[in-house]
C-alpha cells in the first residue's frame, strides 16, 4: 500500500488546477492532528485542523513549548501523530512508509544540520542519490542548487561545512532540502542561529526563492517579525498548538483575534505594518527635473514654470544628483558646481514603507527620492503622501479583517450548531478513517 | 654473549616470533573491532543496555590475564584457541566503550536531519552515525591494540604463539647466560611492534577519517 501511495505523491491532486507544474507545491491538510506523549495527561498537540494551499508559505509562530515544532515534525512524521490525518496533495500520508514520505518533503533545520564529514556537494546530492537519480543528473543538480541559493558552485562545491560561515551553511541546508525538487518544504527555525544581519539576508533570499519556485512551505519560528516578513499566512499558535489566529500578516496586525495574539504582535503594530508594503505600491509623486546638461537658462525657466520651490537635478545617467532651490539658482551665477544640496539618501521601489519613512524622517526637507533598478530617478515620496497611503492601507486592512472575522464567526457558529445537533459528525469522521484503511 | 651477539645469532627465531605476535594481535583486533562495534551499535540507543555492555567488558578486563588463560585451558585446550579468546575479550572494552560514547555523541540535530531527509535507519547508521563516531572508535582500537600487545605475551603460558615465548624461556632459565637476553629481546620486540602498530594507526586515521571532521 505504501508503494502505491509513494508513487502517487509527486503529482498534486487533479483538483488543484496546477497539475502541469508538478513540483511547485502541494496542498497540505491537517485533520484533527493530535500528539499525546505517554505519561502526560494533556496532549502536546491537540486536534489541529489546518489547510495550507499549494504554493503558500505558512508560518507557525508561537511561544516556545507551544507545540509548533511538534506539529511541523508530524507533517513528515519525524514525530508519529497519535491521532488525526495528514493529507499532502490530496494523498493521505498518515500511514505510508515514512522514509519514502520524507524523501518527497524538503526539511531544513536550525544550525543547518549539514553532515560535517561530507562536502557541500555530497550533502546536497544526498536526497537525489537516495531517490535514484543518475550520477550525472545529481552532479548537475548540485551545481544548479548552489547557484540557486547564491553560492558559487566552483568555489563551494568541494568545501566542508566547517569551512563555511553560518549563513553559508544555512544556504547549503536549504539547497539540500530543495535538491530532489520536493513539492513541500518544512523549515524548523532555520534562521534561528545566525546573526541578525545574515538572518535578514537569508529571509530576503527565501522570499526570492519562493517567488521562483512556488513550493508549499511550512516555516516555524518564535520571532513574530520574521513571521510577518515571510508569511503569506501566519498561524499564531498557543499552548498545545491551538490556533489562536490563522490569517494574512496584514489581518493579524490590524485585527488581532484576541489578547493572546495582540500580546504576541507586541507594540508598534502600525509600524510593523509598514514593513509589508513596498514603495512601488504607494503613490509616488512626480517632481520637476532637469539634467546637468541642460543650459542654465532653461533650468531657470523650468523652476519658474513648475510653480514649486525646488527642482531635482539629475546626472547624465538620469540618477538624482542635487536638489536646487530658487535661491540656490539666484546665487549660482552661471555655474551649478556649488549650488544646491546633494541628494544623499534614496530608496528603491522595492524598499519597504518603513525604510521610506526612515529616510523621510531624517531628510531635512521631509522627502526622499525613489530610484529604479539602476539608480535612475522614478519619483519622490514625501511625508504627506506617505501618511495618506498608510491611512488608506490601514483602513483597507481593517475592512478586510472585519469581513474575515465575520465569515469566521459564521463558520464557527455553523460548527457549533453541527456539534450540538449530535455526535453524528464526529463519529462519522472517525468511521470514515477506519473504512479507508480497511 | 652480549645482547647484540644474541640478536645476531637468534634473529631468525626472533623475527618468526615477532611476526606471529603481530599476526595474532592483528587478527584478534579485527575480530574484537567487529564484535565491539556491533555491540556498540546494538546497545547505544538504550541506557541500560549500553551501560550493561560497558560494565560487562570492564569486568572482563579486571580478570588477571594469567588467570584468564589458565581458566580457558581446561575448556578449549592449549595453543591458539585460548590466546585468541583471551585477546578478543580483553580487546573489547575500549572499543565497546568508545563506540557507545561516539555513537551517543553524534549531534541529535544531525540524526534528526538524517531522518528528516529520508534516510532509513540502516543508511543513517552507515552514512552518518558511524562515520561521525569513527574517530573515537579508532582511538579505542588503538588503546586496545597497545593493551593486547602486552597481554599477548602471556599467551606463551598456554603454548600460544609470539614473543612471549622468549620472555617465558628467559624467566624459566634465570641465572643462565642467555636468560636476560631472552627476556630483553622479547620485551623490546613487543615495544617495537607496539610503536609500529601505533604509527600504522596514525596512517589509518589519516586515510579513513573524512577531512571535514579531522582535528
Amino acid at each position: 500500500m505504501s508503494e502505491t501511495s509513494a508513487a502517487a505523491m509527486p503529482t498534486p491532486a487533479p483538483d488543484e488546477g496546477d497539475g502541469a507544474r508538478a513540483a511547485t507545491g502541494a496542498t497540505i491538510r491537517l485533520e484533527n492532528l493530535t500528539k499525546r506523549y505517554p505519561g502526560s495527561s494533556e496532549p502536546a498537540v491537540d486536534s489541529v485542523n489546518m489547510e495550507i494551499n499549494a504554493g503558500e508559505l505558512v508560518v507557525f509562530v508561537g511561544p516556545s513549548g507551544c507545540g509548533k515544532s511538534t506539529t511541523l515534525k508530524m507533517i513528515n512524521r519525524l514525530i508519529e501523530p497519535s491521532g488525526g490525518r495528514i493529507r499532502i496533495g490530496g494523498e493521505d500520508v498518515t500511514h505510508m512508509d515514512p522514509v519514502k514520505l520524507r524523501r518527497k518533503i524538503g526539511y531544513a533545520i536550525q544550525s543547518s544540520g549539514l553532515f560535517p564529514h561530507m562536502t557541500v556537494a555530497q550533502n546536497i546530492g544526498l536526497v537525489p542519490k537516495m531517490v535514484g537519480w543518475s550520477k550525472a543528473r545529481t552532479a548537475e543538480r548540485v551545481e544548479e542548487m548552489l547557484d540557486l541559493v547564491g553560492l558559487d558552485p566552483g568555489e563551494f562545491h568541494g568545501r566542508y561545512p566547517r569551512q563555511l560561515s553560518g549563513g553559508q551553511q544555512q544556504r547549503v541546508g536549504v539547497a539540500r532540502a530543495l535538491a530532489a525538487d520536493p513539492p513541500v518544504l518544512l523549515m524548523d527555525e532555520p534562521f534561528g542561529a545566525v546573526d541578525p544581519i545574515t538572518r535578514d539576508h537569508l529571509q530576503d533570499e527565501l522570499i526570492r526563492l519562493q517567488h521562483e519556485l512556488h513550493k508549499t512551505i511550512v516555516f516555524v519560528t518564535h520571532d513574530f517579525d520574521e513571521a510577518i516578513k515571510l508569511g503569506d499566512r501566519i498561524a499564531v499558535l498557543r499552548e498545545r498548538s491551538h490556533i489562536a489566529q490563522f490569517d494574512t500578516p496584514e489581518a493579524i496586525l490590524t485585527n488581532p483575534a484576541d489578547d493572546f495574539v495582540s500580546g504576541f504582535v507586541g507594540a508598534g503594530a502600525a509600524l510593523k505594518r509598514l514593513n509589508l508594503t513596498r514603495v512601488r505600491d504607494v503613490e509616488i509623486t512626480d517632481y520637476p527635473t532637469v539634467t546637468v546638461d541642460d543650459p542654465l537658462q532653461e533650468i531657470f525657466n523650468r523652476v519658474r514654470a513648475s510653480g514649486t520651490n525646488e527642482i531635482l537635478l539629475l546626472d547624465r545617467r538620469g540618477r538624482p544628483y542635487k536638489w536646487l532651490r530658487r535661491g540656490d539658482l539666484m546665487r549660482a551665477r552661471g555655474s551649478l558646481a556649488r549650488a544646491g544640496t546633494l541628494v544623499n539618501d534614496t530608496v528603491t521601489r522595492d524598499a519597504t514603507l518603513r525604510d521610506a519613512l526612515e529616510a523621510v524622517l531624517t531628510d531635512n526637507a521631509g522627502r526622499v527620492v525613489v530610484t529604479g533598478r539602476r539608480g535612475e530617478y522614478t519619483g519622490v515620496v514625501d511625508m504627506e503622501t506617505l501618511m495618506n497611503s498608510v491611512h488608506e492601507l490601514l483602513e483597507a486592512d481593517r475592512l478586510e479583517a472585519m469581513e474575515n472575522q465575520h465569515e469566521l464567526e459564521e463558520a464557527r457558529g455553523e460548527q457549533t450548531r453541527q456539534a450540538q445537533e449530535g455526535v453524528g459528525g464526529a463519529a462519522g469522521g472517525a468511521g470514515g478513517g477506519g473504512e479507508e484503511r480497511a | 654473549m652480549n645482547f647484540w651477539d644474541y640478536l645476531g645469532s637468534r634473529h631468525q627465531q626472533l623475527l618468526a616470533d615477532a611476526y606471529q605476535h603481530a599476526s595474532a594481535v592483528f587478527q584478534c583486533m579485527v575480530v574484537a573491532t567487529l564484535l565491539g562495534v556491533l555491540i556498540g551499535v546494538v546497545t547505544y540507543r538504550s541506557d541500560w543496555a549500553g551501560n550493561l555492555a560497558t560494565t560487562a567488558t570492564a569486568t572482563l578486563l579486571t580478570i588477571p590475564s594469567l588467570a584468564m588463560i589458565g581458566l580457558l585451558i581446561p575448556v578449549v585446550g592449549l595453543g591458539v584457541p585460548p590466546t585468541v579468546i583471551a585477546l578478543v575479550l580483553y580487546g573489547l572494552l575500549p572499543i565497546v566503550r568508545n563506540a557507545i560514547v561516539g555513537l551517543r555523541g553524534v549531534d541529535p540535530a544531525l540524526v534528526d536531519a538524517a531522518t528528516g531527509i529520508g534516510m532509513s535507519r540502516l543508511a543513517r547508521l552507515a552514512r552518518v552515525e558511524l562515520p561521525l563516531a569513527w574517530p573515537p572508535i579508532l582511538t579505542g582500537i588503538r588503546v586496545s591494540t597497545q593493551m593486547l600487545m602486552g597481554i599477548a605475551a602471556i599467551a606463551a603460558y598456554a603454548s600460544g604463539p609470539g614473543l612471549g615465548n622468549e620472555i617465558f624461556r628467559g624467566i624459566a632459565s634465570l641465572g643462565s647466560r642467555n636468560a636476560l637476553n631472552q627476556v630483553l629481546s622479547g620485551t623490546l620486540g613487543i615495544i617495537i611492534l607496539a610503536l609500529l602498530f601505533d604509527a600504522a594507526y596514525v596512517v589509518v586515521g589519516r586515510l579513513t577519517i573524512p577531512r571535514g571532521i579531522r582535528v
